[in-house]
């Protein structure tokens, strides 16, 4: 094995396509370096293990607070954490000028070895370089470093901290491998792979039953999404002997279009990408994820992990394009998921609680964007999402700090993370307010925020697509497109919502523990300004050319129009080219008439209504600690509050089921039946030997008798 | 000639099978079991006669394995007798489960 991983360091497969004159510039290290993070930091965290093992052994606690006092294996993970990530975002960097100046028209395949060789069935061990996997790896290595440093701050009195950073990188190798595989069994592995380490990740803290339960929640659900991906793949190989990305994409259209065979593949993929993107009905993992570390949050359950859905779906675009039932199911799963987390994000009160429920929605989003042939724009607002959601999820773990620090100087067990209990954080907390109003009107779908562009696209392109010459279901996108709208209005209001509650009024931490609230320290902070800049500027890539002359592109003073949609040209061509051949030119107007412009103005005005109107309702509201908490939703409120019962239902429906029949097959089946058999055996047998050994008198006579009737009876049978 | 050597052994035999059966001294039981081996080795030289010299040689195996089990069965016996003073069989069965 040393030969394929030196080659795999050296970078030195041979390109198999010299399209351009786009040279690679040492891929497999981008894969392999958090792999080496991961080596480095989980010896690491062995010898630290032990270390704290042997203190306790003598009575003593590695005192971690105290930064002179701690042991190497605690501050190296500091270094090589955040280290690795740098380097690899710095070579994807490298690789992403290099690909720019190119105007790559076929993706780059840099193969290593061949992994499985069965018969006319191979896969191979190789990257696929092209301008989507392009844009995944800089945010996966972008974001990835910035959250790491935040970790830094974050985790540092964590007695696990080098096992954290031992996880955390391993994360990103394995999404590395999802989003650079050349092929879907390649995918596979990095699929789930990164079910693994979020497994690993949200039962962190795992001598905490509920978090550990949470963990295997995720896994769980995530393992029923999996069987799906796997069955797209093995009709992928019934359908064209491979699986490979360049073959499978170069024989899609021989399938029939809206065929039985393409629509089974795509839809079953979509299982795939609805358990690890948290879509209606598998999204219940999502909000219990929220048991992690925060900043495990704003990685793997808002900027990377839960995006691979999506990532899949326009990665399979011309098989998407292929299947317009797939397609619109991927859309109205995505718009209903859209409509129903935003609801239930009403009504909480866990901060990190609201913000997963946000995230199932947007991701909601994405899907529709992907679904209605807008994959460029379902790829923008994944991009756009990563900043925002990661913004706000770091800026969350700032505040969950602040917090956890104050409780912690009064010994306090108040809850943390409870909004009730905060209120007025921006006298304590400026920078982190600041940033996260950013994120929020981005989320909301403010201009010039990234999010409005992103998300204003995607609705437009539903519209679009329900308007196109043959549009297989015109009247349902009309409804998708309402929903759309509706959703993010709710957006608007429970963001709104959860920074009034946060943010502004009185605080409600208590006297005594307001005292120790603080402003993030600058490992922390810095992050999170780096984020909230690209919050502002990124989605100023992708302004469409109708726009970009009208007020919302500042009358032509944003840049490059459209620079998403044509960098991404080469993966959606493809998709376009069927989606026009088979419906025709799309309409490029809301069902309700009206242009490109009148439309993103409404719902960016509408957006901003809706945060004005919300912070003063909010703001108006009165809201008290957890501790002198005693009101009780009712009605409506109460539904929502609980999360309309799902994982109730769930539990009596599914949960409950199997529980039971699992109880019966134990008791009933196995102790009863087939123990009950094998110890009916031994009965028997025992029963048996005790009639028999009655023959052993232990007299000789009776012996003697036994022998001669016996032989006597012997010669009688053979007589007659 | 034959035949009434054949009967004489079959006569033999049944008195010996009999002895064991019915007799409760050791001593005797094994008297009789003698006498069933010697019905045996009668039978096997009458047969002789007929078949050839082979049967003859049997019987000196019989004798020879007859005089060890003489051997090792009246130590055993002796030795029981020392342990218990008495030969009859009814007196000792812990020889069982």
């Amino acid at each position: 094995m040393v030969s394929p991983l030196f080659a795999l360091a050296q970078g030195g497969g041979q390109a198999a396509a010299e399209a351009g004159h786009y040279e690679p510039f040492l891929p497999g290290l981008v894969v392999l370096l958090p792999l080496l993070g991961f080596v480095l930091n989980g010896i690491l965290a062995l010898r630290h293990g032990r270390a704290s093992a042997d203190a306790v052994r003598r009575g003593e606690e590695l005192d971690l607070g105290d930064p002179s006092s701690r042991p190497s294996t605690h501050t190296l993970p500091t270094w090589i954490g955040p280290g690795v990530m740098a380097a690899a975002f710095l070579i994807t960097l490298v690789n992403f000028v290099r690909m720019y100046g190119a105007h790559l028209e076929e993706p780059v395949i840099v193969h290593y070895w061949t992994w499985i060789a069965t018969g006319t069935f191979t896969v191979d061990a190789a990257l696929q370089l092209d301008q989507l996997s392009m844009i995944m790896m800089m945010i996966i290595t972008g974001v990835g470093f910035l959250i790491h440093v935040f970790s830094v701050g974050y985790m540092k009195e964590d007695p696990g901290y080098p096992r954290y950073f031992a996880y955390l990188n391993l994360f990103v190798f394995f999404m590395l491998v999802l989003v650079m595989g050349s092929s879907y069994a390649l995918m596979f592995v990095g699929w789930e792979g990164v079910g693994l380490c979020s497994y690993l990740l949200i039962g962190y803290w795992f001598s905490d039953r509920e978090k550990s339960d949470a963990g295997k929640k995720a896994f769980i659900v995530n393992r029923i999404g999996d069987v799906g991906f796997l069955v797209a793949m093995f009709l992928l190989f019934r359908a064209f002997g491979s699986v490979d990305f360049v073959p499978v994409f170069a024989e899609a259209e021989t399938l029939a279009y809206a065929g039985g065979l393409v629509t089974a593949i795509t839809l079953f993929f979509f299982v795939g990408a609805i358990g690890k993107s948290a879509q209606i009905p598998l999204y219940v993992w999502l909000p219990d994820a929220m048991a992690g570390p925060t900043p495990v949050s704003a990685l793997i359950h808002a900027a990377t992990m839960v995006t691979a859905g999506v990532y899949l779906v326009a990665r399979s675009s011309a098989l998407f394009a292929l299947a317009p039932l797939s397609s619109a199911v991927v859309a109205g799963i995505g718009v209903l998921t859209a409509l129903f987390a935003a609801t239930i994000a009403l009504k909480q009160n866990d901060i990190k609680k609201v913000l997963a429920y946000s995230t199932v929605s947007q991701l909601g989003y994405m899907f529709v964007g992907v679904g209605v042939g807008a994959y460029a724009a379902g790829v923008f607002h994944l991009m756009t999402h990563a900043f925002f959601k990661a913004l706000l999820f770091l800026g969350s773990g700032a505040v969950i700090h602040a917090m956890h620090e104050a409780y912690h100087s009064t010994h306090s067990h108040e809850d943390a993370q409870d909004m009730r209990n905060m209120g007025g954080l921006k006298a304590f907390m400026p920078i982190t307010w600041v940033t996260m109003w950013i994120a929020t009107l981005a989320i909301a779908g403010i201009w010039p925020f990234a999010g409005f562009f992103s998300k204003d696209e995607i609705i437009w392109y539903t519209a679009a697509f329900g308007g196109a010459e043959n549009a297989p279901y015109p009247a349902l996108y009309t409804v998708y497109w309402i929903i759309a709208l509706a959703a993010a209005m709710l957006t608007a209001f429970y963001m709104t919502r959860m920074m009034v509650m946060t943010f502004h009024g009185e605080n409600r931490t208590g006297a005594e523990e307001s005292k120790a609230l603080h402003e993030a320290p600058a490992v922390m902070w810095v992050p999170l300004a780096v984020l909230a800049v690209l919050s502002v500027f990124g989605g100023w890539i992708n302004v469409p050319e109708e726009l970009q002359a009208s007020w919302v592109g500042l009358f032509g003073v944003l840049p490059t129009s459209e620079w998403l949609h044509h960098w991404l040209e080469p993966i959606t061509a493809q998709a376009h080219h069927i989606q026009e051949v088979n419906l025709g030119a799309l309409s490029y107007s809301s069902p309700f008439g009206g242009g490109e412009v009148l439309w993103a103005t409404i719902s960016t005005v509408a957006a901003g209504i809706v945060v004005f109107a919300s912070i003063r309702f909010v703001g108006g509201q009165k809201v008290v600690p957890v501790a002198q908490d005693e009101s009780e939703p009712s009605g409506f409120a109460k539904v929502l509050a609980n999360k309309y019962y799902v994982d109730e239902f769930y539990d009596r429906f599914v949960v409950q089921p199997i529980l039971a029949a699992s109880r019966f097959c134990w008791k009933i089946i196995d102790a009863r039946i087939i123990d009950g058999a094998v110890n009916l055996v031994g009965m028997v047998s025992k029963g048996v030997g005790w009639g028999v050994s009655m023959f052993q008198t232990g007299t000789i006579n009776t012996y003697a008798f036994i022998l001669t009737v016996g032989v006597l009876a012997i010669l009688g049978a053979a007589l007659l | 000639m034959v035949t009434e050597a054949l009967v004489l052994s079959a006569i033999l035999f049944v008195i010996g099978t009999f002895g064991v059966l019915i007799r409760r001294n050791a001593i005797i039981m094994f008297l009789c079991i003698e006498l069933q081996l010697n019905a045996v080795n009668l039978s096997f030289v009458a047969f002789s006669r007929m078949f050839g010299i082979e049967g003859q040689l049997f019987v000196f195996f019989v004798m020879t394995v007859a005089a060890a089990e003489a051997a090792v069965g009246l130590a055993i016996i002796i030795s029981i007798f020392r342990h218990y003073e008495t030969v009859n069989v009814d007196s000792f069965n812990l020889l069982k489960w």
